[in-house]
C-alpha cells in the first residue's frame, strides 16, 4: 500500500484494520488483502464482483473490516457484498469508500450491500465515505443497502459522508420481521456544487418491529441535498424518522416524508426541520467568548458528531 | 466597576430605556426589579452587547466597551445567563462547560462546576443540552456556564422564568452562595422576593427609568407595599 492508500484508509476508518478479526481490502476493483478466521469466512464472488461474508451462529463481538479504495481516475467500480449473519451473532462491520481522483475523468463506486440477519443476530454497521484529489473529475458514490431482518434481530447503521464526494445517491431498504429493531443514523455535509440524495424504504412487517431513522445534514455553498423516507407499517409497530438540516450560504435541502400505516396499531412519526443556525445558539456561544465563526463551527461539529 | 452612563433605547417609537445611569461595584449582589415592560431585560442585554443602545456609554473598570461585540465583552469578563436557555443538538453539558471555561477541562472539573449549581454531576455531564432536560435542569446548566467563567460581571436574566416554584426554591441557594463568595459584580433581573432578599442593592426600574436604588432594607418595604393596588383590584372584583 502506498501513502495515498494509507491516507484514504485513515480517512474512512478510525481503527487499525490489522486489528480486525476479519477483513477484505478492495482497491481499484480487485481484492488485494484478506483475513478470515474459523467463525468468519469471506468468499470472493465469481468474476471478482464482490464478496460473501459468512458469520457463523453465536459468534460474539467480532469486528469485520471491508474498505474500498479507488485511486484510478475514470474507473467505475460496481461491487456486490452480501453479509450472512448467523443466529445470535453479534458483529461490528466497518465499511467505507475512499476515492482519490487527480485527473479529469469521473470516478464512481457503486456498492450494493445486502445484510441477511438470522434470528436474534445483532449488527452494528458503520460506513464512511470520503473523496479527495485535485483533478476536475467527479467523485461519485452510489451505495445501496438492503437489510433483511429475521425475528429478534437488531441492526444499527451509521453512515457518514463529510468531505469530497461530488455526487451521491444512497438507497437503503429494510424488511423487518417481529421484534426487530433498526436504527439508522446518517450524517452528510456537502459543499461547492455537490449533490446528495438519500432514500429510505422501510417495511415493518412483524409485530413490535421498530425503527428510528435520524438524518443530520449540513448543506453549504451551492450544494443540494434531498432526503426521502418511505416507511410502511404493516403491523403493530413503531417508526420515528427525524430529518434535521442546517443551511449555510446558498445550500438547498428538500425533505420528502412518506409514512403509511397499513395497520391501525402502527405508530409512525416523521419530523423535519430545515433552517439556518439559530441566532440564539450563536449568541449563547459568543457570550462564552467564541467569535461568530468559531461558534458556527462548534454548532456544526456538534450537530454532525 | 461597571458604569452605565445615560443609556437610551427606543423601539417602534416607544421609549424602553430613558437615560439610565448606574454604578455597580465588585463583590456586590444587585437585583434589578420592576413591573413587566419596565426595561429590565433590555438593560441587561445592552450591558452584554446583545442589544445596541441608541445613546449612552458603558464602562468596565474605566474602559469604554459600548462598541464591543458580545464575544469581546465576554473576553473582558462579562457573562450572561439567558432567560430561556438555548438547546443544542449534539453539544453536551461537558462541551458547553469546556467552552465556558475556555480551556480543555477534564470531566472532574466539569462535575465540580455542576455541583455548584446543585446538579448531581455524573448524571448530567455527558447529556446533550436539549429538550430531554427539564426547564429547571437547563436553567441550572445555563447558570453553571456563567459561574464557570468566573466573570467580573455576571448577569442573570430572570432566573425564575420558565421553571416551577419548587425548582426555583432550590435555585435560590445557588444565588445565596454567589452573594457570599463572588468577587465580581452579580446582577440579577428578578421579581422574586427570595432573590430580592439576597440583594445588597436593589434597583427599581419603572417605565424605562431608574425610580429608586437602595439597600435591601431600604427598598424591600417600599417594593412589597406596591402590590396593594392589586389587592384593591381584587376587592373590586368581590
Amino acid at each position: 500500500m502506498n501513502d495515498t492508500d494509507k491516507n484514504l484508509l485513515k480517512e474512512i476508518s478510525d481503527s487499525d484494520i490489522k486489528q480486525a478479526d476479519a477483513y477484505n481490502i478492495r482497491k481499484n476493483g480487485k481484492g488485494v488483502s484478506r483475513k478470515t478466521n474459523p467463525y468468519i469466512n469471506i468468499v470472493p464472488k465469481e468474476d471478482n464482483q464482490g464478496i460473501d461474508v459468512y458469520v457463523t451462529e453465536n459468534t460474539l463481538l467480532s469486528i469485520i473490516h471491508i474498505p474500498v479504495l479507488l485511486t484510478e481516475s475514470g474507473l467505475k467500480d460496481v461491487v456486490y457484498n452480501d453479509f450472512h449473519i448467523g443466529k445470535n451473532s453479534n458483529v461490528i462491520i466497518l465499511a467505507g469508500c475512499g476515492v482519490h481522483n487527480d485527473k479529469h475523468k469521473d470516478t464512481e463506486h457503486d456498492g450494493i450491500h445486502r445484510f441477511f440477519l438470522e434470528e436474534n443476530a445483532k449488527v452494528k454497521y458503520m460506513e464512511k465515505h470520503y473523496g479527495e484529489g485535485d483533478g476536475s473529475g467527479k467523485n461519485i458514490l452510489n451505495p445501496v443497502t438492503e437489510i433483511f431482518m429475521k425475528p429478534g434481530s437488531n441492526m444499527t447503521m451509521d453512515t457518514t459522508q463529510i468531505k469530497g464526494v461530488d455526487d451521491t445517491l444512497r438507497e437503503t431498504k429494510a424488511i423487518m420481521d417481529e421484534n426487530t429493531t433498526l436504527v439508522i443514523n446518517e450524517k452528510i455535509l456537502t459543499n461547492g456544487e455537490q449533490h446528495a440524495k438519500t432514500i429510505f424504504h422501510v417495511e415493518l412487517n412483524g409485530e413490535n418491529a421498530s425503527t428510528h431513522v435520524t438524518s443530520r445534514s449540513v448543506a453549504t455553498e451551492s450544494s443540494y441535498q434531498e432526503f426521502v423516507s418511505d416507511i410502511t407499517g404493516n403491523s403493530s409497530c413503531y417508526a420515528h424518522v427525524e430529518c434535521d438540516a442546517i443551511l449555510k450560504e446558498n445550500g438547498h435541502v428538500k425533505s420528502i416524508p412518506e409514512i403509511y400505516a397499513k395497520n391501525p396499531n402502527a405508530n409512525l412519526i416523521h419530523e423535519a426541520a430545515i433552517g439556518k443556525i439559530q441566532g440564539e445558539q450563536l449568541m449563547k456561544l459568543m457570550s462564552l467568548g467564541l467569535n461568530e465563526k468559531e461558534a458556527e463551527d462548534v454548532i456544526i461539529k456538534g450537530f454532525l458528531k | 466597576m461597571l458604569e452605565i452612563k445615560d443609556i437610551c433605547f427606543k423601539r417602534d417609537n416607544k421609549i424602553i430605556l430613558d437615560h439610565i445611569n448606574l454604578k455597580l461595584d465588585e463583590e456586590k449582589f444587585y437585583v434589578i426589579t420592576g413591573p413587566n415592560g419596565s426595561g429590565k431585560s433590555t438593560l441587561a442585554k445592552i450591558i452584554m452587547g446583545i442589544e445596541k443602545p441608541d445613546s449612552g456609554t458603558i464602562l468596565l473598570d474605566g474602559k469604554d466597551i459600548t462598541d464591543f461585540s458580545v464575544d469581546e465583552r465576554a473576553k473582558q469578563g462579562l457573562s450572561f445567563a439567558f432567560q430561556q436557555p438555548v438547546h443544542f443538538k449534539g453539544i453536551t453539558v461537558y462541551d458547553l462547560l469546556s467552552i465556558a471555561t475556555g480551556k480543555n477541562i477534564d470531566k472532574k472539573a466539569a462535575c465540580e462546576i455542576l455541583s455548584q449549581v446543585g446538579l448531581c454531576a455524573k448524571e448530567y455531564v455527558d447529556r446533550e443540552v436539549n429538550a430531554s432536560l427539564s426547564g429547571g435542569e437547563l436553567k441550572r446548566i445555563e447558570i453553571a456556564t456563567v459561574i464557570a467563567r468566573n466573570p467580573k460581571v455576571a448577569i442573570f436574566d430572570e432566573p425564575e422564568a420558565g421553571i416551577d416554584l419548587w425548582s426555583f426554591q432550590n435555585l435560590t441557594d445557588v444565588f445565596q452562595e454567589l452573594e457570599k463568595n463572588s468577587k465580581g459584580i452579580t446582577l440579577v433581573i428578578s421579581h422574586q422576593e427570595r432573590i430580592l432578599n439576597i440583594a445588597d442593592q436593589i434597583i427599581l426600574l419603572e417605565q424605562g427609568k431608574v425610580k429608586q436604588v437602595g439597600t435591601r432594607e431600604e427598598m424591600l418595604p417600599f417594593i412589597l407595599q406596591t402590590p396593594k393596588c392589586c389587592q384593591k383590584g381584587s376587592e373590586r372584583h368581590e
